[in-house]
């Protein structure tokens, strides 16, 4: 770039361009990965300090194929009623962490209620098909509604607020919900709702359907999440995550982004609630405690916030170690505890952490336009 | 020629201060103009309460014939203002284009499903915002590569970012709260050349600024402000000579004060011609 109305010094003398020296140096050492033209090298996992073999491997599309592939394939391999059941919970569990990574990772709202979403899916589910006999597929409608009415209830007064009052106020929220739950006789009361149906009978073992039904609905639902965070919206999100006065100066209405993001959150964790009743064929107050929360929010962090990978793994982590270490018995959690500490200390920023990338298709297109032609 | 913004009495106060205190002025379509003052004279009070991060306490701003006083920022800036912060305020994890994507949000037309789906729709808007992107870093000349985190590029490189985010909204009009503060001598040059091709595109520019000769230079008019009122508004050659600017920026009793002050501004002409007789061989070698 040698433009003539560009840095002269006070003689008058042209000088070089300042950057372009430090700009050509790096076409040449970064140029496969960081300024070729479009299409040539330029993948998402090839950022920064240079793509290693794994590392394309893990992020290319395929991988993601392959690990669909084979969580639906898993009644094959092995069909056993405990790895079926702990495969399940764990997809579900992935479901919750992958709603709750809208909330948390991508808008940055910290959300310390989560599970109040997953026990209004879950209650309306089991309420439905029990009290009223619906079929389970047809109170799915009737969960996302209330999962909305859920979010939009608790979103209007608390998402005015900044970080930690939020946190405080979601927190409390999360209590009322279950408490709720505890005190109503149309929701059992403490007993809770059971004998809830599941989704009907296709030829195969019940276990075995609930977790194919389970691995379809969570598979459409990370893609759907992961897919959500690169388009407009989700692209808001993070502007309001970073810094919400710039947002707005842009143009960006933080209020409704951040009641999108909710109400998002809201919907994946009231379908993972369905999921959840109908896989535990009962439900009861306790089983949406605190503790849900807190360990949701722990695999979305432990994953990498923002991260829709990372946070997969975070949720199988998190809900899958605790039956590994089952021959640690009692001491299983304690081992757990202390595991959970090491990884933060060496990984703080998650197993798998969000980095801020450009697909191919964001590479300049024409070589080097002139500033001009664009005024 | 037609008022772009007109701000009318604007007053703002914090407790007793009074920020902002019964200030009128107008920018016209398709100028620079350049509001200065001292330290604490309420410039940037004045550009949050057009662009309505602050409410006003009374008076009225109206934009492009629309009241606009008092309104959420998101609207006033869908409306048609964009502007820049005075510390800067870049969205620091993501990259680059991202950050001027920002600038597109209002633009683009398409929907979560779109996204969720990858309908053509969504494809082709993306593709839109990409490209506008990287048009926009070309106009205001960042070189530095843009798929990396905005935090890592040099400093001047950031500003330019910046105004690019702001440029990207296509506004009507554009606020610059102080973009040549931190830049070295050649990026202020490469500033001046980007506020002169935004001036071509036909923006209103408003220009906070504390380097009296870019502002000299670059500015068709000029608001003086001091305790949160116009002291003075003029053409360039107008404010340098107004003895109440200089009584502003040097207090009125100290004549001795006074005669340097005339002392700077007559070294600050004369600098400046200097400037313009540079500005002008440079343009006839560029052949516009």
């Amino acid at each position: 770039m040698t433009d003539p109305s560009l840095p002269r010094d006070p003689a008058g003398t042209q000088l070089p361009p300042e950057e372009s020296s430090a700009y050509v140096r790096a076409v040449e050492t970064k140029q496969p990965a960081n300024v070729a033209p479009a299409g040539t090298g330029l993948t998402p996992a090839a950022k920064g300090h240079g793509p290693t073999s794994a590392s394309r491997v893990v992020s290319s599309p395929w991988f993601a194929v392959a690990i669909v592939v084979l969580a639906i394939a898993l009644p094959f391999i092995d069909s056993g009623a405990y790895t079926l059941r702990i495969a399940t919970d764990a997809l579900i569990f992935v479901m919750l962490a992958v709603g709750l990574n809208v909330v948390v990772g991508y808008c940055g709202l910290l959300d310390l209620g989560y599970a109040a979403f997953f026990a209004i899916g879950a209650y309306t589910a089991g309420l439905l098909s029990t009290t009223f006999g619906w079929p389970i597929i047809a109170t799915i409608p009737a969960v996302v509604v209330m999962a909305v009415v859920g979010g939009l209830v608790i979103g209007a007064p608390t998402l005015r607020l900044r970080s930690d009052y939020l946190a405080i106020v979601t927190l409390g929220f999360g209590e009322i919900i279950r408490i709720t739950a505890n005190n109503l006789d149309i929701t059992g009361g403490p007993n809770g709702l059971f004998g809830i149906p599941d989704f009907g009978d296709f030829g195969y073992r019940s276990d075995v359907t609930i977790y194919w039904f389970t691995a379809v609905v969570v598979s459409l639902a990370v893609i759907a999440s992961s897919r959500l965070g690169r388009g407009r919206l989700g692209r808001a999100w993070r502007f309001v995550r970073e810094d919400e006065d710039a947002a707005e100066a842009m143009g960006i209405h933080t209020y409704k982004v951040k009641f999108a993001a909710y109400v998002t959150g809201a919907i994946f964790g009231g379908l993972a609630g369905v999921l959840f009743a109908v896989h535990q064929t009962a439900i009861s107050p306790p089983s949406f405690n605190f503790l849900w929360s807190a360990l949701i929010l722990m695999a979305v962090v432990l994953g990498g916030m923002g991260s829709t990978p990372g946070v997969v793994v975070g949720a199988l982590v998190i809900s899958l170690l605790p039956e590994l270490l089952r021959g640690a018995e009692n001491w299983r959690y304690l081992v757990f505890g202390v595991l959970l500490i090491v990884v933060m200390i060496f990984r703080p920023q998650g197993i798998w952490p969000h980095t801020p990338s450009e697909p191919a298709s964001a590479a300049r297109r024409e070589p080097d336009p002139q500033p001009e032609v664009t005024a | 020629m037609n008022a772009v913004l007109e701000c009318r009495d604007l007053a703002v106060a914090f407790g007793g201060v009074r920020a902002v205190d019964g200030l009128s002025f107008d920018v016209h379509e398709g100028e620079v103009l350049s509001v200065i003052g001292p330290n604490g004279a309420g410039k940037t009070s004045a550009f949050n309460c057009i662009t309505g991060f602050y409410k006003p306490t009374s008076g009225s701003v109206s934009f492009r014939g629309a009241d606009i006083t008092g309104g959420r920022p998101a609207n006033i800036a869908a409306a048609g203002i964009a502007r820049t912060f005075q510390n800067l305020r870049l969205f620091g994890d993501l990259t680059v284009l991202d950050n001027v994507r920002a600038g597109m949000h209002v633009r683009l037309r398409q929907n979560a499903f779109d996204a969720i789906l990858r309908t053509p729709r969504y494809r082709r808007s993306e593709q839109v915002a990409t490209d506008e992107s990287h048009r926009w870093l070309d106009f205001v000349g960042v070189r530095s590569d843009r798929t990396t985190q905005v935090r890592n590029l040099p400093y001047g490189e950031q500003r330019r970012v910046e105004i690019a985010r702001a440029l990207a909204r296509e506004p009507q009009m554009l606020l610059l709260d102080e973009p040549a503060a931190g830049l070295n001598h050649g990026e202020k040059e490469e500033l001046l050349a980007l506020l002169r091709r935004i001036s071509d595109l036909g923006t209103a520019v408003v220009l906070i600024e504390h380097d009296m000769g870019l502002v000299m230079e670059v500015s068709q008019r000029i608001v003086v402000i001091s305790y949160g009122k116009a002291i003075a508004e003029g053409t360039p050659a107008q404010i340098r000579t107004d003895p109440a600017v200089i009584e502003a920026y040097l207090g009125a009793e100290d004549a001795e004060a006074r005669s340097e002050a005339e002392q700077i501004a007559a070294e600050q002409a004369e600098e400046l011609r200097a400037h313009e007789n540079r500005a002008r061989s440079s343009a006839q070698e560029e052949g516009r």
